[in-house]
């Protein structure tokens, strides 16, 4: 780890005042530390903005929305009364993250910022992973990596396990530096870079991620469904999320969301079209695996992801319905 | 308009009585404080270079000059000699650096030992001793949920954290509740044995 400077303000304000370009926010400090130890890091200043209450608890507003502080922790979502009842995708995805000593201090915030765990990366050749004009990942280990939007070259994929549940509730986020602050979708917030100088998500230096806001999730029914290689200390091979609405006994509106398949939280347009004017049941259920599936294309040794997947969407959408998966 | 520097601050921007307090911590202070931003920041900055810090561990004030980036595991071990918690990945993969940290189970490698001042730090030295072991301690030893021991420290205090969450815990509690932890020997059952006899007769506090 390079040395660094440390401050650790108590307000947002105090924080902007000593965050700058060559300054990184510690939350946890659960992925932030590796990254500063493999030098993937390597900051001027560390700001931690544990000691900011300004960033915690979980609010229920008056329209029914649900705003989640940026440093609440995975403990405090696997523990809310709130969350569990009106968006248990979001405490089901928290819950994956089977150590309880990162959803101790493991932050929700930090969770979406999390770096990518393609071991490229890690390993110091950056998000496109290239060495001498060549792509290590399309030719080498990439059985962890991307089936879904892997065109151009990036080929990691998203490690956050609650963005996916958020996206399907349509979640925002805030977002304040030093120039004001502004409010996105957290479907737009990510993004495939196309080069190693661009960062899978959009946030400045400096720029500090406030909270989440979930807009009134009454009426939907919402789960978040994973596949995994081994149940602790690991990310999921695959997962999905789903948000539908009804309207009697038919869909009238799905949000599917697939994890760790693609460099973004994949939304799947065509897995809630497959849903939609249709019943809940095994069959319909199946057809938006299939088409979550439609467009996905395997790497040379990822193709066992593509049903994981298509597995996935099936029984995140019969689990959010209440039916045996 | 900028307000006029106030008498008592450094040129640094941080007044005399700031620098004042943190420099008690430790001895002599040499570049404690440098770069605040702004006029009149009320925001420290610390290092790069070593600072004073002062630890709570196992009931003990520990004192001790540390530079910013210096983890908890590393400062427990190397500048305390508090050499339970052990260091294996380094990277909050594998759980042989457990601690408590204000009573929640934390990754020492994955915390700085700045953050951890003002705070009550339990390592598996302060779960209890040879001749009074803590009821965890004492399982692990008669259930032989051990073979080499070097997971062992971190178990026990994940053990305890996680029995004082789920006195009566089943097996799916287990399985959720203690995957922050790996065993390369694989003494998971005697683990799983030792963790339900310690709830079985009475738990953590018995
Ligand atoms: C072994 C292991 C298994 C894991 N399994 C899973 C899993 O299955 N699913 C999953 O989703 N995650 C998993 N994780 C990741 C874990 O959830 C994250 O490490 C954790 O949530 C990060 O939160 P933190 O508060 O510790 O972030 P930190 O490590 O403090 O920060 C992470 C990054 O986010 C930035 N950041 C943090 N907060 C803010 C903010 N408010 N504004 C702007 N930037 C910010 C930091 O600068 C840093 O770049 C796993 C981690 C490990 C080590
Ligand atoms: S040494 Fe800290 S988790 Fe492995
Ligand atoms: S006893 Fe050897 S690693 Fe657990």
């Amino acid at each position: 780890m390079n040395s660094f400077e440390y401050a650790s303000p108590r307000t947002i304000a105090g924080a902007l005042e000593v965050l700058d370009n060559d300054s990184v926010i510690l939350a946890g400090g659960t992925d932030l530390l590796s990254l500063m130890k493999e030098g993937l890091v390597a900051p001027k200043r560390v700001v931690n903005i544990k000691e900011i209450d300004e960033l915690k608890g979980i609010n229920v507003g008056e329209d029914g929305s649900v705003t989640i502080g940026a440093l609440v922790t995975l403990e405090e979502v696997l523990e809310s009364p709130d969350l569990a009842e009106l968006c248990p995708s979001v405490v089901e995805a928290a819950a994956g993250v089977r150590s309880p000593q990162i959803q101790s201090v493991g932050t929700v915030a930090g969770d979406l910022c999390q770096r990518p765990r393609c071991w490229y990366y890690r390993n110091g050749f950056g998000l496109t992973a290239m060495k001498d004009g060549k792509s290590l990942a399309r030719d080498g280990d990439n059985r962890y990596h991307a089936i879904l939007g892997n065109d151009g070259a990036a080929l990691f994929v998203n490690p956050s396990s609650l963005a996916p549940a958020l996206i399907a509730l349509d979640a925002k986020i805030s977002i304040v530096g030093k120039s004001g602050s502004r409010e996105v979708a957290l479907a737009d917030f990510f993004q495939t870079p196309s080069s190693d100088q661009e960062k899978e998500y959009k946030l400045e230096a400096g720029e500090i991620l406030t909270a989440i806001t979930i807009p009134s999730p009454a009426g939907k029914k919402v789960a978040t469904y994973e596949i995994r290689e081994k149940q602790a200390l690991d990310w999921p091979l695959t997962a999905a999320a789903v948000a539908i609405e009804m309207n009697g006994d038919q869909v009238s509106a799905a949000k599917v969301v697939l994890g760790h398949v693609a460099p973004v939280p994949w939304v799947s347009a065509e897995a809630g079209a497959a849903l939609a004017g249709k019943q809940v049941t095994a069959e319909s259920a199946a057809a938006a695996g299939d088409a979550a599936v439609k467009s996905a294309k395997a790497l040379s040794k990822n193709g066992f992801k593509i049903q994981l997947a298509r597995v996935a969407v099936k029984r995140a959408v019969l689990r959010a319905a209440g039916m045996e998966v | 308009m900028p307000k006029p520097k106030q008498p008592e601050q450094t040129s640094s921007g941080i007044s005399r009585r700031d620098f004042f307090k943190s420099s008690t911590v430790g001895a002599v202070s040499t570049a404690l404080v440098s770069g605040v931003h702004g006029e009149g920041s009320s925001v420290e900055v610390l290092g790069p270079g070593e600072v004073g810090i002062k630890l709570n561990v196992n009931g003990k004030t520990r004192r001790l000059r540390v530079e910013p980036r210096v983890t908890l595991l590393d400062a427990l071990r190397s500048e305390l000699d508090v050499t339970g918690a052990k260091k294996v990945c380094d990277r909050s993969t594998c759980g042989a650096c457990t601690v408590l940290l204000d009573g929640k189970p934390v990754y020492a490698c994955s915390v700085l030992a700045v953050e951890a001042q003002d705070k009550q730090i339990v390592t598996v030295e302060g779960l209890g001793t040879p001749e009074k072991m803590h009821p965890v301690q004492k399982a692990f030893v008669e259930n032989d949920a051990q073979q080499c021991g070097f997971c062992t420290p971190g178990f026990v205090v994940a053990c305890a954290a996680f029995l004082e969450k789920h006195p009566n815990p089943d097996i799916e509690d287990l399985k959720k509740g203690l995957g922050g932890n790996l065993c390369r020997c694989g003494t998971y059952d005697g683990i799983k044995k030792a963790v339900k006899q310690v709830a079985a007769e009475g738990g953590i506090n018995a």
